[in-house]
């Protein structure tokens, strides 16, 4: 294992500006996780390091090494894909083998054997190694393209959202499996995904990434806690972080410059409107009740605003309801979107 | 708009049976989600109402019309897609006139309704742009626009959010269920998603092996799942399931796994002796230091505000509990657990089957009167 370092990686496709100015420093035994929405350059991220597009200016470091100008094979890095490619004319036990017995590695069938056996264990398609690789569901095939990578000790793990195409259920299970197989490894890993729960549950820091450029590197609960920008806040929690104009809610303190307040739903809290303290009005617009969560639609009275509250303070709802409405925890963004200090 | 009902609908294709005596009902205005894994027999339900498939037998009521057997496009149903096919070459405006103009409407008339669509979607400064430019949300938008403009007596969707990813899908969802109250519309969903169903449906329909398992608003089904299969497939993490061996009386109100107690709702059957699993919801299991119920835990998850605690039991069992944030606990702890009675279910393994307990006795509350009141 090693660590892999980006220094100021800049790559475009025609006019367009893929990935800028780019700097990332994965630490050994490392999992970090690009996160952002389509188009942000965390697939091109992905694939600079593991030597599938040449950066236009920049270096691409494993282990220490410079390795901006080495053929991918020649990398050491293990790369999933989103779409698993499997070699359909060989068994699983032949597919998941089959990095071993490339002409670069040289192991012994006896080894071969054990680790491959060890990782469909792992990954528990052990009962499907004699089947021919086309003859899986599509989560099976993951597996396998997964498991072809983790049978190698290669340097780097790079891995394109490979559990997306996952029904929610497989997802659940190998996320805990994957991040647990990466420490057993102690692994270095660097992994894509636009899902927040597996970015949340399993990256030691997560790089949030917009329109090319990293915004935020942090740890999974600074990102959440404490982030960067309107953008960076809006990344991570179900439901989406509320976005309030500070005009709207005038009775809050506020930093000079505050343009906009953001209030996680589970920090919004409700209250009959004979409380004391007001800082705001508003009437309850509709209950959602999702499996283990109540989600009260506050309209805010005067405007066309809409705040979402998790309503955990045990107080019953109905629709069309006044209330007043208390920020626990408000983050305050300028006009641009940049994090205030409180 | 019209009330849709099924009744022992039956596919089969040569050797496969796709849906197998389905019977319900969608009543006008309501919201109905088919729900399952791939291969259930909801898309083969969802295209046996669109026209697109021919039962085996059975019969489809569209209003008090008998539709079984009459062509597609005799129905007066609007389809809308996974993968959206937009005319590349033509505009948004013309995209959405499309249906109408093919109908031969006056072009005055289909102006109104042009527009009429376009601002329940809310994109009236985009009717007049190119489809190519558009973000998916947008294109989304369009394909809707093309299905609403017909005013059908009732909207069939398969899947039509698949292809967003999951942070637009999100608020997709939100938009189709405000689309849907604005325009009161019968509306059948067919998705694997159990997230889209729960946001969206008054209704769920959840299918498994061509058979509906279980029909209810989505708490219901949540909170009290008719089998281990539907509890398994609602709830994210899934329900957790410890299997232990008894007969049980009626009456009853606790169960014996292992060293530990069990407290769970007063049985309202008698069982036999047999393999039960007791079933509970992550967001149900608690850390309770004097509990005999032991555990060591296989990781933690952090979510923001809570918390995902994988655990195993000495018996094998692996059990996920959703935690407070600050839970302090760390790979290969030892910890009690303890479950919230009144939430606990139980089940018969061999059948799947869920037991009568007191949960039963109250109807559950149903979903459409408190939620879009």
């Amino acid at each position: 294992m090693a660590e892999a370092r980006l220094v100021g990686v800049t790559k475009h496709f025609g006019a367009k500006c893929a990935v800028r100015d780019l700097a990332l420093d994965v630490g050994n035994g490392e999992f970090v996780v690009l996160l952002g929405p389509s188009g942000a350059g965390k697939t091109t991220t992905l694939r600079l390091v593991a030597g599938l597009e040449t950066p236009d200016a920049g270096q691409v470091q494993i282990g220490g090494r410079d390795v901006t100008r080495i053929a991918p094979a020649l990398r050491d890095v293990a790369f999933v894909f989103q779409q698993y490619s499997l070699y359909p004319h060989l068994s699983v036990y032949d597919n998941l083998a089959f990095p071993l017995r490339s002409p670069l590695h040289r192991t012994s069938e006896s080894d071969i054997r054990r680790k491959v056996e060890d990782v469909a264990r792992m990954l528990r398609i052990d009962d499907k190694l004699k089947s021919a690789a086309t003859r899986l569901s599509g989560g099976q095939m993951q597996r396998v393209a997964i498991g072809r990578a983790l049978v190698r000790d290669p340097a780097l793990y790079l891995m394109d959202e490979p559990l997306s195409s996952l029904d929610a259920k497989l997802r659940n299970d190998l996320r805990l499996e994957l991040k647990r197989i990466q420490q057993d490894l102690g692994a270095t890993m660097l992994y894509v995904t636009h899902d927040q729960v597996e970015a949340l549950t399993m990256a030691t820091r997560i790089g949030v990434l917009e329109n090319g450029r990293l915004v935020q590197l942090a740890t999974p609960q600074q990102i959440y806690e404490d982030p960067v920008s309107a953008y960076v806040a809006s990344r991570l929690g179900s439901p989406r972080i509320n976005l309030v104009p500070r005009a709207l809610v005038a009775n809050v303190a506020a930093p000079d410059g505050a343009a906009t307040v953001g209030v996680r739903a589970e920090h919004v809290r409700l209250r009959a409107p004979t409380a004391a303290s007001v800082q705001r009005g508003g009437h309850v617009k509709r209950i959602e009740q999702l499996s283990d969560q109540h989600l009260i639609h506050v309209h805010l009275d005067e405007s066309d605003q809409e705040l979402v509250s998790a309503g955990a303070d045990g107080m019953s709802w109905q629709t069309g309801d006044a209330v007043h409405v208390e920020l626990l925890r408000p983050l305050w963004f300028d006009a641009a979107g940049r994090r205030l200090a409180a | 708009m019209a009330e849709i009902r099924v009744h022992r609908l039956h596919k089969a294709f040569a050797d496969f049976t796709a849906v197998k005596d389905s019977t319900f009902t969608v009543r006008d205005g309501e919201f109905f989600c088919l729900l399952g894994p791939s291969g259930c027999g909801k898309t083969t339900t969802l295209r046996m109402i669109a026209g697109l498939e021919l039962p085996t037998s059975g019969q489809i009521f569209l209003g008090a019309e008998d539709v079984s057997f009459k062509r597609a496009s005799a129905r007066d149903i609007a389809f809308v897609f996974q993968m959206f096919a937009l005319y590349p070459h033509m505009n948004v405006r013309r995209n959405i006139a499309f249906p109408l103009v093919s109908q031969r409407m006056a072009r005055a008339a289909v102006d109104v309704k042009v527009a009429q669509a376009a601002r329940v979607l809310r994109i009236t400064e985009l009717l007049d742009k190119p489809v190519s430019g558009l973000s998916s949300g947008d294109r989304q938008r369009v394909a809707l626009g093309r299905a609403i403009v017909r005013e059908p007596l009732a909207f069939l969707m398969d899947e039509p959010l698949g292809a967003l990813d999951s942070e637009f899908r999100e608020v997709m969802c939100g938009e189709l269920r405000a689309l849907h109250d604005r325009l009161n519309a019968t509306t059948v969903y067919v998705t694997h998603d159990q997230m889209e169903a729960m946001a969206m449906a008054d209704t769920i329909a959840i299918m498994n092996g061509g058979v509906i398992e279980q029909l209810g608003a989505p708490l219901e089904v949540y909170e009290r799942p008719a089998s281990v299969f539907v509890a398994d497939f609602i709830g994210a993490p899934a329900m957790n399931f410890l299997p232990f061996e008894a007969s049980l009386r009626q009456g009853e109100g606790a169960v014996q796994i292992g060293a530990a107690t069990i407290a769970v709702p007063a049985l309202r059957e008698d069982v036999s002796a047999r393999v039960l699993l007791c079933g509970v919801r992550p967001e149900h299991v608690r850390f309770a230091d004097d509990s005999p119920l032991r555990a060591e835990v296989l990781g933690s998850e952090y979510l923001g505000t809570r918390r995902i605690v994988t655990v195993t039991t000495a018996a094998g069992a692996t059990l996920r509990a959703k935690v407070d944030v600050a839970t302090a606990v760390r790979r290969g702890d030892h910890v009690g657990l303890a479950f919230d009675p009144g939430a606990v279910s139980l089940f018969d393994q061999a059948t799947g089957r869920v037991l009568r307990t007191a949960r039963d006795d109250a109807p559950h509350a149903a979903r459409n009167g408190s939620r879009h009141g």
